[in-house]
């Protein structure tokens, strides 16, 4: 019995339109317009326990309001939805007790107060068993690496330090699910990291079920199997990452740096990209020529320095299929 | 942990935040209740120049400012969060975060922030109220101190209604909601004379629609024997602060449906 | 140094304040409130007939002009410099190419006059001419009484465009100085009573009445209306005015040394 399960998923929003400039501004004093977006239109999936889902989609595409329609702070327009059998917005105390969100660019620490506070006050928030609160606590910032902070409080934290504290307050309460909205925004290297080998953890050993909006696609390489892409409000494809690559931009590419100047560096089984001086990129179809047959034939026809063989970056793959499906930022 | 010990708690990491700086929380202290002294004291230099308000004397006037003044801050006090609503929640969006926990929203922003430095108010008004006890000669029962005290009551009511709605209307808008001050801060203005001294229509406000009146007016004027004038006998303006209660439940009813229209609209 | 960028100031207000249309309904009502509740209250007080400093028609008229002109009084510093306090971005009011305090200056002023040429219309034409219509004439807003009080008042309110602003940027500086918005917290404090906008200045008691007309903001309120309506007159009323300018001036100076050694010190913060 899936965990959570959504259907025909529905919700338009009414805007109000204002007119640019001084006359716009004295008209919208007496006069308001409205035009109606539809921000998601039908759609459908669901969700087992345990499992990591990546949801992606250009800007305004739904995956915000599919997020908050989940967790119980939106109610759609029309549509079925429910999760561990409860219907988020309407059984709205018993559902949020059961999750953990964290939303990339907002807190839900206290601004003033230390952070082992704010987690203290989070167990009374969330009524947890204080010993079960302080192992689960203890081993959270553990994994976490916190436990120094924890005396600090969160307005002198770096954005870092602040999103390793923010996991750790959603999960205090051990949720069955975590959401995750665009947890690495800002992050640098090492944290972003650390930040996917904890998630990746969490998943794999406590089987909570997490739903990660991202638009790191590295975020998504590493860690989920499953993607959802929404796009104008629609559901474009539920597939794994790598079926939704392949059948997307499913090419690779050949990097060769050649030792001499060369006119002709033609293969068989795969067309020239582009050129540059004396390296040059092939790109071939890997299901008709294997790369080490290419490699064997450009090895045999000329003196080599350096070969490479890549796959298209994944923003490549991402933003093709956004292109295919007529996906844009709206 | 129960509601009641959680807000407990909050009021205590409150007053703990604040303390930390206890220069800047000593300096809000003291120009609130300069400020409401100076307005005191602008009352006292009117009646100094006129001697009575249609046959209202300055203790009387006194009294209910005292009562008005101290059911006012003590709404300001506790219910912060509603008042900094618009911009602190609705426009930030930390409204989602409130609803994303498993405890009922009011719980949570009352305890969101609890107006320590507006103690400053309830200082001034307990001086007020001591100011007229002193000056009055009134034959003080138990019955009359209950009043005082439920009329202080009603009037909490009334203003913790009145910011609920405040807070209500910034779901729809959170340009400006400055016009609930005319209640809040013009409500104190207005209820600390008697009614008897406005127009018709004006008394039949505070009466029926923001009923000040009823809270303030009728069972002060009770208290200090003058009903003849008031024109409520003595039971209706003891029953009187009631109506602030009232308010305050339909406030909590409009506050419902805006939530509603909230998880309705997103933010 | 050209006004083009200070216009460009004052026209940017203005289009933010249009768009804030419930806040212009809401302000205006608020004041229609305020305004009415003090005169009915001081209608309430005159019934009692002693003679008194001013009279109840010209009470009215303070309390309307009090109404209307409410953006013209400095209850906080400038919220732009507050924000920029807090952020620790005040250091780039120094990358400006113009001289700080002229900058405040002139936004305070400008924030004034966007402020009070909004508010004002809707008031005056309430209190003015809608009461005299519907019957309630002996409420409304009475026009000064004579041209030379008019012309006084022109000078007059004009000065204290300029107080209000020489006081708002003396605010703009504490908040600097202090590095936080609750620097000027002290400014109701002083402003509200002594300008005469909780009981007029003319009505407190005679022993305090020197004090409270050479005080800097009796020019806020007190003065300016009071040369409206006549009740100072001829050489009272240029001491009225005398006054005035004491202060812009002796708020400027202070305003521009003060600035000198906050500036020295202020400095820039990363994220």
């Amino acid at each position: 019995m899936a965990q959570i399960r959504v259907e025909n998923l529905s919700k338009t929003y009414r805007v109000g339109v204002r007119d640019p400039g001084l006359g716009g501004a004295l008209r919208g004093l007496f006069h308001r317009r409205y035009r109606e977006i539809a921000a998601l239109s039908g759609v459908s999936f669901s969700l087992e326990r345990g499992e990591l889902l990546g949801f992606i989609g250009p800007n305004g595409a739904g995956k915000s309001t599919t997020i908050k329609i989940l967790s119980g702070i939106l109610r759609p327009t029309s549509g079925r939805c429910d999760v561990d059998g409860l219907v988020p917005w309407q059984q709205r105390i018993a559902h949020v007790a059961r999750i953990g969100v964290v939303f990339g660019q907002r807190t839900q620490l206290w601004w003033d107060l230390p952070i082992g506070e704010s987690f203290s006050l989070l167990r009374d928030i969330y009524r947890v068993d204080p010993s079960q609160f302080a192992r689960r606590k203890a081993r959270l910032v553990d994994m976490l690496k916190i436990s120094s902070l924890l005396d600090t409080p969160m307005r002198q934290l770096s954005l870092g330090q602040r999103m390793r504290c923010e996991i750790a307050a959603a999960l205090l309460h051990a949720p069955s699910i975590l959401f995750l909205d665009e947890p690495t925004i800002g992050l640098d290297a090492v944290s972003k990291l650390a930040l996917r080998d904890f998630v990746k953890d969490l998943n794999r050993t406590d089987g909570v079920t997490v739903i990660l909006t991202t638009h790191d696609m590295h975020d998504i390489e590493a860690l989920a199997k499953r993607v959802i892409i929404i796009g104008n409000g629609k559901l474009l494809r539920d597939s794994s990452f790598e079926s939704m690559r392949s059948d997307v931009l499913g090419e690779r590419r050949l990097i060769v740096d050649f030792a001499g100047d060369s006119d002709d560096v033609a293969i068989a089984g795969a067309s020239i990209r582009a050129r540059d001086g004396r390296s040059v990129e092939y790109v071939f179809d890997p299901l008709r020529t294997a790369a080490h047959t290419l490699i064997s034939r450009i090895a045999a026809a000329h003196d080599v320095v350096d070969i490479r063989v890549e796959d298209p970056k994944i923003e490549e793959v991402i933003a093709r299929f956004y292109a295919l499906h007529g996906a844009v930022e709206s | 942990m129960n509601s009641l010990s959680l807000y407990f708690s909050f009021i205590r990491n409150c007053l703990r935040a604040q303390m930390l700086f206890p220069t800047a929380f000593l300096l809000r202290f003291g120009s609130q209740f300069i400020i409401t002294i100076t307005e005191f004291g602008g009352l006292y230099a009117l009646f100094m120049r006129f001697h009575h308000i249609r046959g209202w004397t300055f203790p009387e006037i006194a009294m209910f400012y005292g009562v008005v003044s101290v059911a006012f801050a003590l709404a300001d006090t506790t219910c912060r969060g509603f008042d900094m609503f618009g911009p602190q929640f609705v426009k930030t969006g930390d409204f989602d975060r409130v609803l994303l926990r498993p405890r009922p929203a009011t719980l949570q922003l009352m305890g969101f922030e609890f107006g320590f430095t507006s103690l400053g108010r309830v200082l001034q008004g307990g001086i007020a109220l001591a100011i007229a006890i002193a000056l009055l000669h009134i034959d003080w029962s138990l019955a009359k101190v209950f009043l005082v005290v439920w009329a202080m009551t009603g009037g909490f009511a009334l203003f913790f209604g009145i910011l609920l709605l405040q807070a209500t209307l910034s779901f729809w808008t959170v340009e400006s909601l400055e016009i609930v001050n005319t209640l809040t801060y013009g409500g104190i203005e207005a209820a600390q004379y008697p009614l008897d001294i406005y127009a018709n229509w004006f008394r039949k406000f505070l009466t029926f629609v923001v009923p000040l009146g009823c809270v303030i007016y009728f069972p002060i004027a009770t208290v200090l024997g003058r009903n003849d004038v008031a024109g409520v006998a003595p039971w209706l303006g003891a029953a009187a602060p009631l109506a602030g209660v009232a308010f305050l439940a339909v406030a909590f009813a409009a506050w419902r449906i805006g939530i509603g229209h909230y998880t309705s609209t997103g933010s | 140094m050209t006004a083009l960028p200070y216009l460009a100031i004052l026209r940017a207000r203005f289009v933010l304040m249009l768009q804030y249309r419930a806040a212009a309904f809401a302000g205006f009502a608020t004041q229609c409130w305020w305004g009415g509740i003090k005169i009915m209250v001081m209608a309430a007080f005159y019934a009692s007939a002693a003679r008194q400093p001013i009279d109840l028609a010209q009470v009215i008229t303070y309390t309307w002009l009090g109404q209307g002109l409410l953006g013209l009084l400095p209850w906080q510093a400038d919220a732009e410099v507050s924000e920029a306090v807090e952020t620790g971005n005040v250091a780039y009011e120094r990358l400006r190419p113009v001289d700080t305090h002229t900058l405040w200056l002139a936004r305070a002023i400008a924030a004034r006059a966007a402020n009070t040429s909004l508010r004002v219309v809707p008031m005056f034409v309430a209190a003015a001419i809608v009461l005299p219509l519907i019957g309630l004439g002996a409420w409304r807003w009475r026009m000064p009484s004579s041209p030379q009080a008019g012309t006084l008042f022109a000078i007059s309110i004009s000065l204290t465009v300029l107080l209000s602003s020489a006081f708002t940027v003396l605010l703009n500086i504490a908040v600097t100085a202090l590095k936080t918005r609750r620097a000027a917290n002290l400014a109701p404090v002083l402003v509200s009573p002594l300008s005469g906008m909780i009981v007029p200045l003319v009505l407190m008691p005679v022993w305090l009445q020197p004090f409270l007309f050479w005080q800097p903001f009796a020019g806020l309120v007190d003065i300016p209306y009071r040369i409206y309506f006549a009740n100072l007159t001829g050489m009272a009323a240029l001491a009225g005015i005398a006054a005035q300018t004491l202060w812009i001036v002796l708020f400027v100076l202070a305003g521009r040394a003060w600035m000198a050694r906050v500036m020295a010190r202020v400095d820039m913060q990363g994220s």
